[in-house]
């Protein structure tokens, strides 16, 4: 049993679609790159860019037919009414301020989540007691959407940043925890074996093989967590905040501004995009050792 | 690891009625039984036997990597408790950290070993050398076929110097010339710089044109059926390979190997049955 990139990263969570496309394209370019031969080579430069003036062309028109509709008398605002109240925020400083607001917030929670679930992964597929101490929370916790827990977390945690970073710090920690597990149980035995023959001890095997062997599932879990800490930061803004992207949709709800509403979708979607692909970037450059098959 | 020179001629390796059985559903499955084996210092023992016979059993439990149901499995006197440095392995599966390029695999021993970063560059360079994977010194596993990855396992098993070889198939995965180099270098290194060697193999050619001593297994249960002393001189040269008492002891083991009568045993009455 070798290690595989971890099933997890095809049924990923909200951007798994993105991602899965974004894999494929990865995966095919360097596949064809080793074959000497122009002629496959050529085909699958001509497949990707057939592929990205498809998307392209799929922006436009997906564009245009909102435009359509706000012209036809839904209540949608037009394109460039959504740009100039975007331009608008921009030059006043609310988007930034928004923009950083739910940004520190999600980062903050996910580093934190992430860094908390990395180790307690590796000791539950280590230790047995840790597994058996941990194990019925995670699975109990696991099933429950963190923001059903805001209520009670604002209770105990009062209103300020803390109740906002703690659950989306939970959101990252469950899918994070669960993968690197996984990963660590996952080890091939023989790679194990072979660095104990060369006469390695428990701590380097854990540094020098255990981490490595983990790595790909690890940053699925991370990708998947942060994916998770996003979805649920924007959601518990729009319950309780007093800035954010959630927060000014929340507000721009009540006076029925649908341009800033449009404004903050677009904002979040495109953040989400950008970190995923960050992630993406760091999870190719960290795993291109693996096989694939 | 040193053995006070006992004028009595003291094993190197001693398996003494080792039997290892593992849980199979309810019951239990013996892999190996009343398994018995003295290798002498410097000796050089090919094992040969079917599929599923129990050879890889016993070199794990030789390795430190696996533990006897019963008897013992002795190095140098002591009995075997978890792998050692000494005790060079190379696996059936290449089991290549596949993170790490070739040069960095090879390297793998020498850094636990403590050795400093010239030494370890030198030795390095030389094992890629010596297994020919010069040009591909900074590739990753993943780009190699698999008698380079096997031959990256040698590298690595060869680097840190070890006084005993166990090598699982070894040679299995690689075409028939660079098979024979490989073999020649290993016999070449072996008399030069004398290691005990227990080889485990498919080939009844390489069993034979290698070793001091054959020995063959049989399954279910597995167990040691057969010994064949191979007194042939060394170095085994190209003529050796061709000679007719080459081809006795070829067709003694061939034998042994593929006409297994049912329930023998070559140290013991008919095993009893578990
Ligand atoms: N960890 C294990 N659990 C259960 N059964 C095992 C285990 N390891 C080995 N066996 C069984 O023990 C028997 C001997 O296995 P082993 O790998 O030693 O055979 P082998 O002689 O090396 O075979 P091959 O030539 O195919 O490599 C096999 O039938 C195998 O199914
Ligand atoms: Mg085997």
């Amino acid at each position: 049993m070798t290690t595989s990139t971890p099933s997890v990263a095809r049924n990923g969570p909200d951007q798994g679609g993105g991602a899965a496309a974004g894999d494929a394209a990865t995966t095919t370019a360097p596949a064809h790159r080793q074959s000497g031969r122009p002629a496959p080579r050529r085909r699958a430069t001509d497949r990707r860019h057939r592929l990205r003036l498809l998307n392209a062309l799929s922006i436009v028109g997906g564009i245009g037919i909102w435009w359509i509709l706000a012209l036809a008398g839904f209540q949608f605002p037009t394109p460039p009414e959504v740009v100039a109240t975007g331009a608008e925020l921009w030059r006043d400083g609310t988007l930034q301020q928004d923009v950083l607001a739910s940004l520190g917030r999600v980062l903050t929670g996910f580093l934190l989540g992430s860094a908390v679930a990395v180790p307690v992964g590796f000791l539950m597929g280590w230790y047995t007691v840790a597994r058996g101490l941990f194990e019925p929370w995670i699975q109990f916790f696991r099933t429950i959407p963190p923001l059903a827990l805001l209520p009670l977390v604002l209770v105990l945690l009062g209103i300020g940043e803390l109740p906002k970073v703690f659950v989306i710090f939970l959101a990252a920690f469950l899918a994070c925890v669960i993968s690197t597990y996984q990963g660590v149980v996952g080890v091939d035995r023989t790679l194990i074996n072979a660095a104990r023959v060369l006469g390695a001890k428990d701590g380097r095997i854990f540094v020098r093989v255990v981490i490595p062997a983990s790595t790909p599932f690890i940053l699925v879990g991370m990708r998947v967590g942060l994916g998770s800490a996003w979805a649920t930061l924007v959601a518990a803004e729009l319950l309780a905040a007093q800035a954010g992207l959630g927060y000014r949709m929340q507000q721009a709800q009540l006076y029925y501004d649908l341009a800033t509403i449009f404004v903050g979708i677009i904002a979040i979607g495109i953040l989400g995009l950008v970190m995923d692909r960050l992630l993406l970037l760091a999870e190719t450059r960290l795993t291109g050792w693996q096989e694939r098959r | 690891m040193t053995t006070i020179d006992t004028p009595r001629d003291t094993a190197k390796i001693s398996v003494r009625d080792v039997r290892k059985t593992f849980p199979l559903r309810n019951e239990e499955f013996v892999a190996l039984e009343r398994v018995s084996l003295d290798i002498a210092d410097n000796e050089f023992v090919t094992v040969v036997g079917p599929s599923g016979c129990g050879k890889s059993t016993l070199m794990n439990i030789l390795a430190g990597l696996d533990e006897p149901t019963a008897g013992h499995a002795q190095v140098d006197g002591r009995d075997v408790a978890g792998p050692g440095p000494e005790r060079g392995v190379i696996f059936q599966q290449y089991a290549l950290f596949p993170w790490l390029t070739v040069r960095k695999n090879i390297e793998f021993g020498l850094k636990v070993a403590g050795l400093g970063k010239a030494e370890r560059r030198a030795r390095t360079d030389h094992f890629i050398r010596l297994v020919g994977l010069d040009q591909f010194a900074d590739a990753l596993p993943k780009m190699l076929s698999g008698g380079m990855k096997q031959r990256c396992a040698i590298a690595r098993a060869y680097a840190v110097d070890p006084s005993i070889l166990l090598m699982d198939e070894p040679f299995g995965a690689l075409d028939a010339l660079t098979r024979v180099t490989l073999q020649e270098q290993l016999l070449d290194t072996w008399s030069r710089e004398k290691r005990t060697v227990l080889f485990i193999t498919h080939d009844v050619d390489e069993a034979v044109f290698l070793s001091n001593r054959v020995v063959v297994m049989a399954a279910r249960p597995g167990r040691i059926y057969d010994v064949v002393d191979v007194d042939l001189p060394y170095p085994r040269t190209e003529e050796v390979r061709l000679s007719p008492e080459f081809a006795a002891l070829r067709n003694r083991v061939w034998t042994s190997v593929y006409h297994q009568t049912p329930g023998t045993a070559a140290d013991a009455s008919p095993t009893p049955s578990a």
